[in-house]
């Protein structure tokens, strides 16, 4: 066995029911190298992602066609690429076929698409599995633009900027994804950068969690293009940052529903009364 | 060795399942099973197919004429025989939750026809590429414009390429059987491929027909997805990461290789599908009388018309054999040579505008002249025995006269 098999083998986090960012750096990631332009979010959402997924030796991952698709072949959990767009379609059929063959296990299904993906060519799929209550949580790396073809205008492009496309700037708003993912039925909405690594971290495993057994989940990353926006290399975190300001488009902003919030609230207590109290264990 | 089963296949013959059928050896349950008649629509008929299918998902999604055969897989359902049942949104959701079903291991089948076939098709090459050996029913229908929901085989010429296994069934008899040994084709490791098995809508969907059903009691073994040639989406085994640069940008030779042997592979699984049909459905064709000088080939209901043009002809003392083509993917290249090679006439009756199939055959067959594409009839017409034997008769010099609208 090469190497780098053995390492997966022996030094990576399946199984670690707390695992998350902070095994990036003494742990073997989920994630090899990969094929992004240096410098770009994308890579560090993919780091944080697969660091915090938590159940990763039994969670499934569904992409699409863009940027993302050139990462998944070097991830090291199953993953499905068809086509560009249906990849709500593909998880849906998936999530069921798991749960029919599976029944007494969780399996975790995910999805990671691009903007153009999740919101354009996908948006019926991706609105139809939230409204027939698929349970998975879908991810969007929302960069704004459709970046692995030369940077076109996508949905969730800002107003009034000029791209390939939309030669004297997109007419129309950026598109309120995560609004509608509320009104469709997803249970738990976040919308975020990539800047900080705990929030990401936090996030996701809400997001899988609660997708398990009370509904759809929707996350909003902002992932910004710097290829195609004019960054350098170092520029991302701080494009990032930029954006999360109060007022700013991806602002924290967050929906949950009274029942995820309780769902949450009782695995945090199970979670609490498993642990013994140090002040018992030095007795 | 053909029509294998996998070891824990075989750990499954003679135990039941949670409705009480038998899982039961295909071989006994295609040609030892006792077998009772019964007097069904084509729909009836697929939903018994799927009754003694052990399918675990069906995607369904409304379209006239396989409609009523998709709501019944969903009594099925309702009544246990399926495992998860949905409808999708459209047909090209449909067929990616079909692919996503069968990426995580079920045993899938869906239906469809003419403009849902169309709206699906972006998946049918990936299905091939990916490995699903999804099963989809085909009930042709018009895809033209004007709207039409009438029988026409165009949408097939449009899957031929894909890549998919695909038959063309005359009858109901066909339908029932074919679907059954059609999983146990698909799913072997050296096939491994989806299936479009194809009919001609409301002739054999809609029409009412006796077909010899295998007891209700007996039951396809289930699907073993370890016996892909892929590894299943399941996480059951080591995620070895697939590869350690993607193929799809490179501009490199190795990128190039990659794809072209994985298409050469595809196709080369698809004529390794022989040595499995070729004992469960009889052949690739099947032919009557092919020592006449004139033959009429031909696939799907053609062929019921074709005999019946056959017999008006014996009556005018015309001897005139028959090729009815059942496996498409497959081509049967050289059973086609074979069957046609005293011919010197050959018609090809087709239900669309275009005659794919003559196209087909004058690509495969030497002295293609002897080829006379048509009648062709499309958009729903009938195409009565009549208009054939004046085909027949016209383009071999017996009688002749024109027959308005058929060309
Ligand atoms: C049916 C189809 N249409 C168009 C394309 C071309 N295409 C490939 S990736 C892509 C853009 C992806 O954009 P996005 O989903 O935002 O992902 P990003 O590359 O920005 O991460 C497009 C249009 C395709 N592969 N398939
Ligand atoms: S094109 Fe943009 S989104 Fe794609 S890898 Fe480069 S920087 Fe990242
Ligand atoms: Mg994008």
């Amino acid at each position: 066995m090469p190497p780098e098999y053995r390492d997966l083998v022996e030094q990576s986090t399946y199984g670690h029911e707390d695992r998350g960012w902070k095994d990036i750096g003494n742990s073997k990631e989920l994630i090899e190298a990969h094929s992004l332009c240096a410098g770009c979010p994308e890579s560090m959402a993919f780091r944080y992602i697969l660091a915090s997924l938590p159940n990763p030796e039994d969670t499934v991952m569904v992409g699409s066609t863009g940027c993302t698709s050139l990462v998944f072949p070097m991830v090291a959990v199953h993953n499905i690429h068809s086509l560009f767009g249906n990849q709500n379609a593909v998880a849906s059929g998936l999530k069921r076929a798991l749960t029919v063959r599976f029944p007494d296990r969780i399996k975790d299904v995910v999805v990671l698409a691009g903007d153009g993906a999740t919101v354009d060519i996908g948006l019926d799929m991706t609105l139809q599995a939230w409204f027939r209550q698929e349970k998975f949580t879908t991810i969007c790396f929302d960069n704004e633009l459709y970046a692995n073809t030369g940077g076109q205008e996508s949905g969730l492009m800002r107003k009034g900027f000029v791209a390939k496309m939309a030669p004297t700037g997109k007419k129309f708003d950026k598109v309120r994804l995560p609004e509608i993912a509320r009104e469709s039925g997803c249970c738990y909405v976040v919308n975020l950068t990539v800047s900080k690594p705990s929030l990401v971290e936090k996030v996701i495993k809400n997001a899988v969690l609660l997708a398990r057994e009370v509904g759809p989940t929707y996350i909003q990353l902002y992932t910004p293009c710097i290829l195609e926006i004019g960054k350098n290399s170092m520029e991302g975190l701080q494009e990032m940052r930029d954006s999360e300001k109060p007022g700013e488009r991806f602002n924290y902003k967050e929906y949950i529903t009274d029942e995820a919030k309780q769902y949450l609230a009782d695995l945090d207590a199970k979670k609490k009364s498993a642990v013994i109290p140090a002040a018992q264990l030095t007795e | 060795m053909a029509n294998e089963l996998s070891e824990t296949q075989k750990s499954q013959i003679g135990k039941q399942n949670k409705k009480g059928q038998t899982y039961t050896d295909p071989n006994h349950l295609f040609f030892k099973a006792p077998r009772t008649a019964a007097f069904y629509t084509g729909s009836e008929v697929i939903k018994e197919a799927i009754r003694r299918a052990s399918v675990d998902v069906m995607v369904a999604y409304p379209i006239t004429p396989q409609s009523e055969a998709a709501a019944l897989i969903g009594e099925l359902y309702a009544e246990g025989y399926v495992a998860d049942y949905m409808r999708g949104e459209s047909e090209f959701a449909v067929m990616g939750q079909c692919a996503g079903a069968a990426f995580g291991g079920a045993r899938v089948f869906t239906t469809t026809a003419g403009p849902g076939t169309m709206r699906a098709m972006e998946n049918f090459p990936m299905w091939v590429g990916s490995r699903l050996p999804i099963q989809m029913i085909v009930t042709c229908r018009g895809i033209n414009s004007p709207l039409s929901i009438q029988p026409d085989t165009l949408e097939m010429y449009f899957l031929l390429g894909t890549g998919m296994l695909m038959w063309h069934a005359e009858t109901a008899q066909d339908f029932f059987d074919w679907m059954l040994m059609g999983y146990i084709v698909s799913e072997q490791p050296d096939v491994h491929l989806p299936l479009a098995l194809c009919c001609d809508g409301f002739f054999v969907t809609h029409t009412k027909d006796t077909v010899m059903l295998t007891p209700p009691e007996m039951c396809l073994p289930p699907y073993d997805p370890y016996r892909s040639p892929v590894v299943c989406m399941d996480m059951e085994s080591p995620p070895v990461r697939m590869m350690r640069d993607p193929f799809i940008m490179k501009s490199n030779y190795i990128s190039y290789m990659t794809h072209a042997s994985w298409q050469e592979e595809t196709r080369a699984a698809c004529e390794r599908s022989r040595k499995h049909t070729i004992p469960l459905i009889g052949g690739l064709i099947e032919t009557e009388n092919v020592d006449a000088e004139i033959l009429i080939v031909a696939s799907g209901t053609a062929v019921s018309q074709g005999r019946e043009a056959i017999r008006l002809l014996e009556d005018e003392g015309i001897r005139v054999g028959l090729v009815k083509v059942k496996s498409l993917r497959p081509f049967p290249f050289e059973e086609l040579r074979e069957a046609t090679k005293n011919a010197k006439h050959i018609f090809v009756p087709e239900f669309n505008v275009i005659g794919w199939l003559a196209t087909e055959l004058k690509a495969a067959l030497p002295d293609n002249h002897r080829i006379i594409a048509g009648p062709h009839v499309a958009g729903g017409m009938t195409m009565p025995a009549e208009v054939i034997v004046r085909k027949n008769s016209d383009l071999s010099g017996v009688f002749g006269y024109y027959a308005a609208g058929v060309s």
